[in-house]
């Protein structure tokens, strides 16, 4: 790349350009909205019992409290469309109402709103509520009911719940060297360090929300079905989330309980759940218990893959995610088979976490490769290259790019991988039994449908206005970088607006889709721009026509291709007209279809126990990420490691625990529920291809927000067995998992 | 309600306080200073964290009423004059942060440690001599957390600015 060229922007490591209002605290997320009328203050009351009925509540003494303005119950709550209802509009869009009968569907529901005119008041007043419930058994624990477990009408992250390719048992049975293991994946909240909030405030029957939310264009649909209202009538702002993590893909009860309370008072209300909350109302990944089975043949030739799931999906709340989805894509073998089963339980709601699907797919799944290898005698990394297929095994379709052996080749060489079979317990450092493991990371590449509006005026400035969101992506940036390359102009130049429903609608953030999609759709609209300026200024002087557009550049005020040059304004004023204005809107192309499209990375870990209590420490972590073409080396390294620390924590730290008597988490915050801090993470290693994926999008990017997370975990799982001998089957790994084997090894 | 006095961000304020408002919803409702941030009300997450008389706090943790005379600064009084401060400058160049909600703690925190370092305070990673570190950055900054993971960058942006006055 040249550095001088400023048609160049594409890949730039520039700084974010929201950076400036990040660190002074300018950057207004949902709860930090004041608007022209002073908003009061919205508490949520939870219920106390799992499954059940309100047999009376009172509100009285609440109602007379200092400050409250409003108590809300199901007795009060203004109707609502019944939830779950507007099926076709998706899980984000369809009805969310809150509070609309005496039901308690899960532990944690709302059971009552109070608003109040400050926070202290109103939590106050929800002390004074007073629930009584008729308490019914409810279904809290997937496993302990699988008898009454389905195959789930859909999947995330899967075509179909059940797949086969070739024959599995028959495969399986003649396999010399097998592993068959059983694993547990924990639920998992994501833990964004924003509580969700909404601030509601209606005017003249329309509704404004501010809030902390992904995708606009379904919160915004959510919402006006909730409410009974067109979705024109509601407008979403949205211009800093802090953090999403799939947690703020959909509304959540906050945005509809305010809404709902902001109508009645006339007043804005603003709500900003709780740590705790969040736990309940708020989504989260569930527990799985995932069954894999896998044959080779003695010289590390896979022959046979089995991956089964078992997970609780809440009730009436059509959301499975595809633990196994993955495994039909990632190595040759005859035969490959998943199978998903879910049950309907009575929880809150389970919905996306960080990479659905391959986050806890290729927890459980990498790990038992490392195992087969072991089994087989053969070196990991060269087990991995071994079975890399020509195709996708599952589908036969051929891969748009597949460079995961030049992951694992230049990750095992930046490591330092010591290639052999594992043989654990081998290396000590002191009183620290040191291990290495490897994974591979594999994250499908997707491209949803996306629009933008860019508007070109006559000095030179470039708007995009979009309904996108930036929830730490580095969207703002590296959308200016993309028009900036289409344009050839300075990205300085250029304004990105994002976070609101009256601009262009587009996919929103999620799934790793969101710059690849938008981007695609702002190159798009930019081109037409360049091809509007163009024609535009044939008009004037016909030199202009048939020029090269591919040279068009604007500097400043003035379009020039070759020799040719023109102050935009010139134009402008011939033909008439403020702004060169253009939209675009793209969707997938067909390679999504007839193409396995993926990101990869191969990732190695270092870790230390402690001999004497068995204590994990992480000491290296490395990667190696093809992510197609690179749109920001700085933001993106950035994003791959986030999405290695969030694999840590899967690994290590993090487990949200049910009470299963009475489907209560119980470590509902940030002391108990333990994320990565600065001191659990050492320096991370992050390399990246210089890929180009020309079936992905017309840019060659790929999704790069959710494949850190894909193989750090198993890396780190697989370093433990390294160093200790002991084989993780639930996860996270504690002490208390570790410390027989590390008593067996030193005694 | 009792009424309070403090200097904020070099301002002297004056307020009225509920005796059950936390310093930062003082500082978020009652002053609408809303660059300091609750990410967990409970002393956990450190996104709240401003400096009270040269020491680092969590605001949430720490009722208003119990600052009459103070001075608080909150990462709206970082910058110098118009520009950044070296510490905020090295957050934008070294990629310290995503979302951003963290930021305004971690800030705070980056601030106050520097001056820990210089008054030789030491930490449980300390040693014999008190000098700055990554470990005693990763250790001083444990109370920050960054859902994000942009641990690397801000150890990194600390160091960048470790030979400058913060």
């Amino acid at each position: 790349m040249n550095q001088q060229d400023s048609r160049n922007w594409i890949g730039k490591p520039l700084d974010r350009v929201d950076g400036p209002a990040k660190v002074t605290g300018q950057a207004t997320y949902a709860a930090d909205y004041r608007g022209a009328r002073a908003a009061s203050i919205g508490f949520i009351v939870e219920a106390g019992i799992g499954k059940g009925r309100i047999s009376s509540i009172d509100t009285t003494a609440a109602e007379a409290s200092d400050g409250v303005l409003l108590v809300l119950s199901h007795k009060n709550a203004p109707e609502q469309a019944p939830f779950g209802s507007h099926k076709d509009a998706g899980r984000f869009g369809q009805s969310h109402a809150a509070l609309e009968n005496d039901r308690v569907k899960y532990h944690g529901a709302p059971v009552a709103f109070v608003v109040a005119e400050t926070l202290e008041q109103a939590r106050h007043a929800a002390h004074l509520i007073e629930v009584k419930y008729d308490i019914e058994a409810g279904v809290f624990d997937a496993e302990a009911h699988e008898e009454d477990a389905v195959r789930p009408d859909s999947l995330d992250g899967a075509d179909e719940a059940d797949k086969e390719t070739g024959n599995f048992e028959k495969t399986f049975d003649k396999a010399p060297v097998t592993v068959e293991a059983e694993y547990h994946t924990p639920a998992q909240h994501a833990s964004a360090m924003e509580p969700h909030a909404t601030v509601a405030e209606w005017s003249e029957g329309k509704l404004t929300v501010h809030m902390a939310i992904q995708i606009l264009s379904d919160a915004r649909k959510g919402l006006a079905h909730t409410l009974k209202m067109e979705p024109g009538d509601v407008r979403i702002v949205s211009p800093f989330i802090g953090g999403g993590f799939g947690s703020k893909l959909g509304i959540h009860n906050e945005a509809v309980l305010a809404a709902l309370a902001a109508r009645e008072l006339d007043r804005p209300v603003r709500v900003a759940q709780t740590r705790r909350n969040l736990f309940s109302n708020g989504p989260h990944r569930t527990e799985h218990r995932q069954r894999l089975k896998l044959g080779a043949d003695t010289d590390g030739r896979l022959l046979a893959i089995s991956h089964d799931s078992l997970a609780a999906m809440a009730r009436g709340y059509p959301f499975a995610e595809a633990a196994g989805g993955l495994t039909q894509s990632s190595y040759a073998a005859l035969a490959i088979r998943m199978r998903h089963r879910i049950v309907e339980a009575d929880i809150p709601k389970v919905d996306s976490m960080r990479a659905p699907g391959e986050a806890i797919g290729t927890l459980t799944f990498e790990s038992a490769i490392d195992e087969l290898a072991e089994r087989c005698g053969v070196d990991p990394v060269q087990f991995r290259l071994l079975n890399e297929p020509e195709t996708e095994p599952g589908s036969g379709k051929p891969f748009s790019t597949r460079p995961l052996a030049r992951c694992l080749s230049e990750g095992a060489a930046s490591f330092g991988w010591r290639s052999g079979p594992v043989r654990p317990g081998g290396k000590r450092d002191g009183r620290w039994l040191v291990g290495h493991g490897v994974a591979a990371a594999i994250r499908s590449n997707n491209i949803e449908p996306a629009g933008a509006e860019a508007s070109l005026s006559r000095d030179g400035r470039l708007t995009l206005k979009l309904d996108m969101t930036d929830i730490g992506t580095g969207t703002y940036t590296i959308l200016g970088q993309i028009a900036a390359e289409a344009l050839g102009m300075q990205a300085g130049m250029i304004e990105v607006r994002l976070g609101d429903s009256d601009f262009a609608e587009t996919c929103g953030s999620g799934g790793s889709f969101g710059a690849g999609s938008t981007g695609t759709a702002v190159h798009e609209a930019c081109q037409n721009i360049r091809a509007d300026i163009l024609s535009r200024a044939a008009r004037i002087d016909a030199g202009w026509s048939g020029v090269n557009s591919g040279e068009l550049r604007l500097d400043g005020d003035r379009v020039s291709v070759g020799d040719r040059s023109l102050p935009l304004g010139d134009i402008l004023d011939a033909v008439g007209g403020e702004t060169f204005h253009c939209k675009a809107h793209i969707k997938a192309g067909d390679a999504h279809e007839t193409m396995a499209q993926y990101s990869y990375g191969a990732l190695f870990a270092e870790v230390g126990v402690d001999t004497d209590t068995a204590e994990i420490r992480l000491r290296r972590l490395l990667g190696v990420f093809d992510a197609g073409r690179i749109l920001n080396r700085k933001t993106a390294h950035s994003q791959l490691m986030g999405g290695m620390i969030f694999g840590i924590g899967a690994a290590l730290l993090e487990e949200s625990l049910m009470d299963k008597r009475y489907g209560a988490f119980m470590n509902r915050d940030l002391a108990e529920y333990h994320i990565a801090v600065n001191r659990d993470v050492p320096r991370l290693e992050v390399h990246m291809l210089d890929g180009f994926d020309r079936h992905s999008n017309p840019l060659g990017s790929k999704g790069i927000g959710e494949l850190g997370i894909c193989g750090a975990g198993p890396a780190i799982a697989n370093a433990v067995y390294d160093a200790t001998g002991h084989r993780a089957r639930k996860f996270p790994v504690h002490i208390e998992d570790v410390l027989p084997a590390v008593s067996r090894l030193v005694g | 309600m009792p009424s309070i006095s403090l200097t904020v961000n070099g301002e002297p304020v004056s307020a009225e306080a509920d005796v059950r408002t936390s310093l930062l919803d003082l500082l978020r409702e009652t002053l609408g200073m809303t660059g300091t941030k609750k990410g967990c009300d409970h002393g956990q997450c450190g996104a709240c964290t401003v400096i009270v008389n040269g020491t680092r706090i969590n605001s949430c943790l720490s009722l208003a009423v119990g600052h009459e005379g103070d001075t608080v600064t909150t990462v709206e009084g970082l910058a110098e004059g118009n520009g950044l401060s070296p510490l905020q400058k090295a957050f934008v160049t070294q990629d310290a942060f995503q979302c951003g909600y963290c930021t305004p703690g971690q800030l705070c925190s980056a601030t106050a440690l520097l001056n820990e370092i210089a008054r030789g305070e030491p930490s449980v990673v300390t040693d014999e001599r008190v000098r700055l570190s990554e470990e005693e950055i990763r250790e001083r900054m444990s109370g920050n957390l960054c859902r994000c993971g942009a641990y690397n960058n801000i150890v990194d942006a600390i160091l960048s600015v470790a030979g400058e006055p913060a």
